[in-house]
């Protein structure tokens, strides 16, 4: 384990990987057995590999230069046979080993369920990711977009709904994917047991911006989820200054709310993302930029510039009011 | 002058006076010999083959580094639709139908396909089926959904236009020509083999036609069908695929892949028949393991049938179902391995010599293998949770086809080229297309695997700089290059030996099948005498055997029974006709109308009907030369 680990340092090193998405490096106990799998195969496939090349070299060393010889009609053939029922054999305990190897694994990914879960419901949207946790203190549903919170050590049952195409939901460091597919209801069991920032991405071709449709997974004690469940569940934050006003109305009153509800306002629209809490947020725009002010202005002015083809429409405002916009979400905590 | 040799040369004479096409464009568009149809084939198989690389290295230069903008997402996504779609249906699975067309009559000792207007008509719907995907791609109409176009991504709500119609149309082009030049390749095998040839004594290569042939015939239907409910739902409103009016998206994928995985033996098991026979000619013996290469090749013919589902273990089917595909999946590893252990065990106990086509037999085992062992990965339903979808995926794939198909396929071309050119490839400017393809191509796609465990999905236009997936991106992109760069020298290779090259002979490798016993090129009607065998490799027996009793005059071909190919009779072969390709315009315009308005099918219908009509009016007459029989 120790070895594999250090490998795996290297790897990432080598690559400059940042680890954030990826099977090689579990946080959740389905990617851990999946990558207990993975290492079997490896030294499996990896010793078989190792025979078909060493035989091949004997086999090709006995290459001879010059002329064609006579062909050979009558060559010997019985110890070639015994050999190949040893290979034959060789090949089905590997099987055998790989097929109840991947049985046993497919019963722990199963065995999740019998838990008690956290209930969260994932929505993908062309090309964005609606969220929604069943609020503890009311039993209500409380929205949220792009960022995935998960508490460590506990079962989270993820219903997988599409809006639209097919989608699939993958964050490889927890689980492995799911597809999400419009009339069918699936869900995926995920129990995530190292904190940190993770990330996940959509794994289905859903259209121009699959490229563009990751998001944010963060995977909290307990206490800091509890948290900040409570904290998404409450309408949006008051507002700081008049810069922030003039924005609240731009952002409420104009178009922006067409698309966008921000709890507590005027805006309902459902279309997009839910803004209530986006300041909270990593990034913006499934996870295209890191969240801050300037890049909530550009995003604004240009969608089409940074994510061609996404539903976002370019809305026109006034350089005073976009920035007035911006400094309004990013207070949006 | 002998009254033999006086005989001989009249039997020659009237051979190529019942055999000839005619001159120029008419005889361009109405011969029905399939060598020159095959030969037809190849060459746009080979130029769309430069064309899909082209599209690749395209794609590759757009992600060697994250957050280019040298392609937008449009355009990439039209560019992988394009690659895969050439690739799957215009390239790979005609290139093998076409290597059967130009082998198997010469390897049955046959002067033609059992079906001789049915090749012709199969090459030029092909044709438009090619057309009908890159004639739109230069008006800026390009499919730019992938190789299977998932609705409802491709469906009325989402696809609006006619991109995904061409597609789906485009495939019911390619089937049709599919399933004709299929139905060909395997009567021709059962039917007409040279006396003696037994199903027992039939050479490895014809074995792999007919599997691949009976399995195409099996295998294409269900694509047909969903891509025709697909252009059904878009044309006129069915809801086949539609949630929203009762139908199911998963439909679709279930249809797609019973035909796509047995494709990707459709096209793997041509390339086991092209390995056997140069591993047989190179190693100076007969194959080892004869029966279990047979039933090897049978195996997976019928397993392959069994195990679409591997393709769809993330859509959340019961797990019950994952366990049995998951077995089945990995049992194909058990005559895969068998194949490959039989044709290192025939190079190690015979008298192996080197030559570019052993060498590219040495190349694919190599690379073959690994795509065969990532394979296993995937075939597991927990551990493909993690692979499918993303470049763990494309690095498999591209392993399993280039290395497994097209590698061999380049050294059946160096192979078989004296024959068909009559001049000999340069063996040393082979070495170096040879070092360069598979070079290149594992320093391309080995890192694709650690890419895709990285977590870098599939179909993705470009990828932000803090995953860290640009180094080994620039590495496969460096990679691609160089197999690119060896692909034109192998093309340069062909061309100027084809002026230049050394004068082959007959049997330049000294080959133990019926092709080496004709002169390279072979005539128009292949064989002066129609030859009989005892053994499988009668070449190398010394055996010279030939029925006598079939007519020079005229076109007439030797039918022999399916098990033991004792003959039977005599048949009139078809000659030159336009009709094929009036008939397959005919198909075109039916097809292409049906994209437009249903009403195609009923009024472009009546024009197909005369064609056919034609084309088969009867015209032949009864055979009136003496008994069949044999003689030495």
């Amino acid at each position: 384990m120790i070895r594999s680990r250090f490998a795996l340092a290297c790897l990432f090193a080598l690559a400059s990987c940042s680890g954030i998405q990826t099977p090689l490096a579990p946080a959740g106990e389905q990617a851990a057995s999946q990558y207990s799998l993975f290492v079997l195969m490896l030294w499996v496939c990896g010793f078989v590999y190792v025979l078909v090349l060493g035989f091949l070299a004997l086999a090709v060393s006995r290459v001879m230069r010059g002329a064609a010889a006579d062909p050979v009609l009558d060559a010997p053939d019985r110890g070639l046979h015994r050999s190949l029922w040893v290979w034959a054999g060789i090949i089905l305990i590997g099987l055998s080993v790989l097929a109840g190897g991947s049985f046993l694994v497919d019963r722990s990914l199963a065995a999740a369920q019998a838990r008690e879960a956290l209930e969260v419901r994932v929505t993908a949207h062309q090309w964005w990711w609606r969220i929604a946790y069943r609020d503890p203190a009311t039993g209500g549903w409380v929205e949220t977009a792009n960022e995935l919170h998960l508490p460590a050590g506990r079962t989270a049952r993820i219903a997988l709904g599409s809006a639209d195409v097919i989608h699939s939901f993958w964050v490889p460091n927890v689980a492995g994917k799911m597809d999400v597919i419009p009339g069918r209801a699936n869900a995926i069991d995920v129990t995530p047991h190292r904190l940190g920032w993770f990330r996940g991405q959509c794994a289905e071709f859903c259209g121009t911006q699959h490229a563009k449709m990751a998001f944010d997974v963060k995977v909290d004690t307990p206490a800091e989820f509890a948290a900040w469940l409570a904290a998404q569940a409450r309408p949006a934050a008051a507002l700081a200054d008049t810069v922030a006003a003039r924005g609240m109305q731009v952002v409420t009153q104009g178009q922006c709310a067409a698309c966008h509800v921000v709890r507590g306002t005027a805006a309902a629209g459902r279309a997009g993302p839910d803004l209530t809490h986006v300041g909270t947020r990593r990034s913006i725009a499934a996870g295209l930029l890191p969240m801050n002010r300037g890049n909530l202005q550009g995003w604004i002015a240009q969608p089409q510039a940074l994510k061609p083809g996404t539903m976002m429409p370019t809305v026109t405002l006034e350089p005073a009011d976009a920035d007035a916009a911006a400094h309004y979400l990013e207070t949006l905590k | 002058m002998s009254a033999d040799a006086a005989a001989t040369a009249l039997r020659r004479t009237q051979l190529d006076v019942a055999w000839r096409d005619a001159g120029g464009v008419w005889g361009f568009l109405t011969t029905v010999d399939h060598k020159r149809i095959a030969a037809r084939y190849i060459v746009t198989t080979m130029f769309l083959l430069f064309l899909a690389g082209m599209l690749a290295m395209d794609m590759r230069l757009q992600l060697s580094a994250p957050g280019l903008n040298r392609m937008g997402p449009q355009l990439y996504n039209e560019s992988f639709a394009l690659h895969g779609s050439t690739m799957l249906f215009l390239v790979s699975v005609p290139v093998m139908e076409a290597m059967a067309l130009w082998l198997v009559p010469l390897m049955l000792g046959q002067r033609n396909m059992a079906f001789p207007r049915l090749a012709a008509f199969s090459y030029w719907l092909y044709l438009g089926g090619v057309l009908m995907l890159w004639l739109p791609h230069a008006l800026g109409i390009t499919p730019d959904l992938g190789w299977f176009e998932y609705p409802p991504l491709s469906g009325p709500a989402y696809s609006p236009g006619h991109r995904a119609d061409i597609w789906a149309q485009m495939i019911t082009f390619t089937e049709v020509a599919a399933l004709a030049a299929s139905v060909n390749v395997a009567i021709t095998i059962l039917k007409l083999r040279p006396p003696g040839m037994t199903l027992a004594k039939m050479p490895l290569f014809l074995w792999a036609m007919l599997v691949a042939s009976l399995m195409t015939i099996f295998a294409l239907p269900a694509v047909m069908l969903a891509t025709s409910m697909l252009i059904a739902d878009r044309l006129v409103a069915t809801h086949f695929f539609s949630t929203a009016g009762g139908g199911d998206a998963l439909l679709f994928q279930h249809l797609y892949w019973f035909f796509g995985h047995p494709e990707v033996y459709i096209i793997f098991i041509p390339a086991v028949g092209f390995v056997s026979a140069i591993v047989e000619t190179f190693s100076r013996r007969p194959i080892s393991g004869y029966s279990a290469m047979v039933l090897s090749v049978l195996a997976i013919g019928v397993l392959a049938f069994g195990l679409w589902v591997h393709h769809m273990f993330a859509v959340g089917l019961p797990r019950l179902g994952n366990d049995f595909y998951t077995a089945a999946s990995m049992t194909i590893a058990l005559p895969a391995g068998i194949q490959i252990f039989c044709w290192i065990a025939t190079i190690w106990s015979g008298k192996p010599r080197m030559a570019t086509p052993l060498l590219w037999v040495i190349g694919f085992i190599v690379t073959f293998v690994i795509g065969g062992l990532s394979g296993i990965m995937t075939a597991s339903a927990p551990l493909d949770l993690q692979l499918t979808d993303t470049y763990f995926i494309v690095a498999h794939f591209h392993y399993v086809l280039v290395g497994g198909a097209i590698f061999p396929l380049l050294g059946a071309f160096c192979y078989w080229y004296p024959k068909a050119t009559g001049r000999l490839m340069s063996e040393r400017i082979g070495v170096i297309a040879f070092a360069l393809i598979v070079g290149g191509f594992n320093i391309g796609f080995f890192p694709m695997h650690i890419l895709g465990l990285m977590g870098m999905p599939r179909r993705v236009y470009t990828y932000p700089a803090d995953m860290g997936w640009g180094a080994l991106n620039m590495l496969a992109t460096i990679g691609s290059a160089i197999a690119v760069i060896g692909g034109l020298v192998f093309v340069a290779n062909a061309l100027w030996s084809f002026w230049r090259g050394a004068p082959a002979g007959a049997d330049p490798w000294g080959g133990p099948t019926l092709e080496w016993a004709c002169p390279s090129p072979p005539p128009a009607y292949n064989f002066d005498l129609t030859p009989a065998v005892h053994s499988i490799t009668p070449l190398w027996e010394g055996e010279r055997i030939a029925y006598t009793g079939i007519a020079a005059d005229r076109r007439e071909l030797l039918v022999t029974s399916v098990g033991e190919a004792k003959p039977i009779y005599r048949q009139n072969s078809v000659g030159p006709s336009i009709w094929p390709l009036v008939s397959a315009l005919c198909t075109t315009a039916l097809f292409v109308g049906s994209i437009f308005t249903p009403w195609a099918l009923v009024w472009g219908a009546l024009p197909v009907a005369v064609a056919l009509t034609c084309w088969f009016w009867p015209t032949r007459e009864r055979a009136r030369t003496g008994p069949l029989r044999s003689r030495r």
